[in-house]
């Protein structure tokens, strides 16, 4: 009998992280397919309905440890819970968020359990002899692609970025079972402490909600360019990201990458500004519904995976699509 | 006095990672032709480093795990300014996944012996996990902390700003440990000639599996709890329209062509 498939439910300040949310939508497939209950596992203090909230989301079981020490992210605690819950109830898989508090815990987790950890999976499916979960991975920038299967020691796991699934349904009233769970900690084993927890810009969803996304490149890495970017960015309503590069130049902040060491966006529209097309970055728009791309240069392979491109320079082209686009939508 | 250990790897040239390819039959990734150079944010937890000697003395030892010409990554880091520089060198480390790798290079710090912290960059552009710094952490007992990008020691602790979506943590970890470092954290310097002549004359030391005592169950593919079973090019192609000419002219194409998709 396969062991349950467990999804990593990460909570801020008593709110759900989205992607926790949304690894339920291929967790139910997984745990479907092994006949296996699909849990969650929350980690708080005064967690309040969020086990319920869960389970409206599709789990059908919560499994909650509560304590004073584990209100905030505390890498030394939250390792020794969920790999003590882990020994407990021996889960066959275990996915977790790629935020990067996820990115942070789940490798030191794995580690402990001396199990194997998929970075960043793009998909995942069962195998239906071996009832192993392969694991889809992107390496080289997201050019290549990797199955990854964990064969000898359970739990299977892997870490999952923002966007990359999209969340269930939500079904109120949805019955299922909360398991509160004991886990002694103190505050001695708490050697890396967090003292506490700093918002420096305003915690929307801009990236991954946003209808519009448009993407900062090397070659829109100018103050007179960027003025222009700020001004399209508001007719449309669109949010900014773009490359490592432009993060590296500080024309955007690092959690406002996209790519496969960034965020995963999935707009109606997707506009790429001076962006060569390096499938480090691609794979990271490539659920848009259309892609418009503006490169000066006429042989960037942008253009082979866009829809619309235009051949020019951004101090141009810019200007011009603010002025008609603002014409159009009488604004 | 602060005895600082900088794990490096060298890896493909991340501008240039769209060469790699894949052998048709025997599925290997063939990356030939495609310089090599330090992972770029690892030269950040190198300058941090350098910085952490010139503010508080000790030492500064470079580790690497790589094949052969991995030996040119370490002696940029010498050049940089690095004490000391070993490479952990053996086929029975190939196909090390992270939790391998991490062993290694656990089994390679106690031989080393005595450090009060271990600086990363926090990803590599070819694999881009970010695991190998917390599981490092684990197999040596010490705690981590992941992205920082300010750091400062004092008293035995460090305290640091690990970044976080929309801001930042703030924590306060107990030397020793394990710190990973985003590029925001400093500018790492530019090679010297100087520089240059000076590496030349440091040592730099090459190790096997067996010079530190690794088990050979816990290391390269054996050790390796992950298992590549496939892989495949991506490819990503889409409908390809390219207009040229007078801006106001492509601009109204194109806003047309995207009113005619549904977009706008």
């Amino acid at each position: 009998m396969a062991g349950e498939v467990w999804v990593f439910a990460e909570q801020r300040n008593n709110v759900i992280q989205d992607v926790s949310v949304e690894l339920l939508n291929p967790g139910r497939k997984i745990a479907d397919e092994l006949g296996v209950n699909l849990c969650s596992v929350l980690l708080g203090h005064n967690l309040g309905n969020l086990p319920d909230e869960l389970i409206e989301y599709g789990a059908d079981r919560v499994y909650v440890v509560e304590h004073p020490l584990l209100a905030i992210y505390q890498s030394d605690a939250y390792t020794h819970v969920l790999s003590e819950l882990c020994r407990r109830y021996s889960p066959d898989v275990l996915l977790v968020g790629a935020t990067f508090i996820g990115m942070d815990l789940a490798p030191r987790v794995a580690a402990r359990l001396r199990t194997g950890l998929s970075a960043h999976i793009v998909g995942l499916e069962v195998d239906k002899e071996t009832k192993l979960l392969k694991q889809i991975v992107p390496g080289f920038g997201g050019g290549v692609m990797a199955v990854v299967t964990c064969p000898k020691t359970k739990p299977q796991m892997a870490t999952v970025r923002p966007g990359v699934f999209t969340k269930p349904e939500k079904s109120p009233g949805r019955e299922g079972e909360v398991v509160k769970v004991e886990v002694p900690i103190d505050e001695s084993m708490i050697k890396a402490k967090t003292i506490k927890m700093v918002q420096e810009r305003p915690a929307g969803k801009q990236l991954e909600e946003a209808e519009v996304v448009i993407g900062i490149g090397m070659g829109a890495c100018n103050p007179e360019i960027m003025r222009h970017v700020g001004e399209l960015a508001k007719i449309l309503g669109a949010a900014i990201g773009g490359t490592r590069p432009a993060v590296d130049e500080g024309y955007i902040k690092e959690d406002q990458m996209i790519g496969v060491s960034g965020k995963t966006v999935r707009p109606q529209l997707h506009i790429a500004l001076g962006i060569s097309g390096a499938m480090q970055y691609m794979t990271g728009v490539m659920g848009s519904k259309v892609i418009l791309s503006i490169n000066r240069d006429p042989n960037a392979p942008i253009f082979q995976m866009s829809d619309i491109g235009i051949v020019g320079d951004l101090k141009d082209v810019l200007p011009k699509l603010v002025e008609e686009l603002k014409k159009r939508l009488g604004v | 006095m602060l005895n600082v250990i900088v794990c490096i790897k060298q890896v493909p040239d991340p501008n240039k990672l769209d060469m790699v390819k894949i052998h048709p039959v025997t599925k290997t990734i063939i990356r030939e032709g495609i310089p090599l150079v330090i992972n770029p944010v690892d030269k950040n937890a190198i300058e941090e480093a350098l910085r952490l000697r010139e503010k508080h003395g000790g030492r500064v030892v470079v580790l690497s795990m790589g094949p052969p010409q991995a030996r040119e990554a370490c002696r940029e880091a010498l050049a940089m300014g690095a004490d000391e520089a070993i490479l952990l060198c053996d086929r029975a480390l190939a196909g090390s996944d992270t939790l391998a790798t991490a062993y290694a290079l656990a089994k390679a710090i106690e031989k080393i012996g005595k450090f009060d912290l271990v600086l990363c960059g926090s990803e590599t552009v070819d694999g881009s996990t970010g695991q190998v710094p917390p599981q490092l952490a684990e197999f040596l007992g010490v705690p981590h902390v992941t992205r920082a990008r300010k750091l400062e020691i004092k008293d035995g602790k460090a305290l640091v700003e690990s970044v976080i979506e929309h801001g930042y943590r703030l924590v306060e970890v107990e030397l020793p440990a394990v710190i990973s470092v985003v590029k925001e954290i400093n500018t790492p310097r530019i090679v010297s000639a100087f520089g240059l002549v000076e590496a030349a004359s440091k040592k730099l030391e090459v190790w096997t599996a067996k010079d530190i005592g690794a088990d050979p169950s816990m290391i390269g593919l054996e050790g390796s709890p992950t298992a590549v079973v496939d892989v495949f090019k991506k490819e990503f192609k889409r409908m390809g329209i390219v207009l040229k000419g007078d801006p106001e002219e492509v601009v109204k194409q194109a806003l047309d062509k995207l009113h005619e998709l549904g977009v706008l």
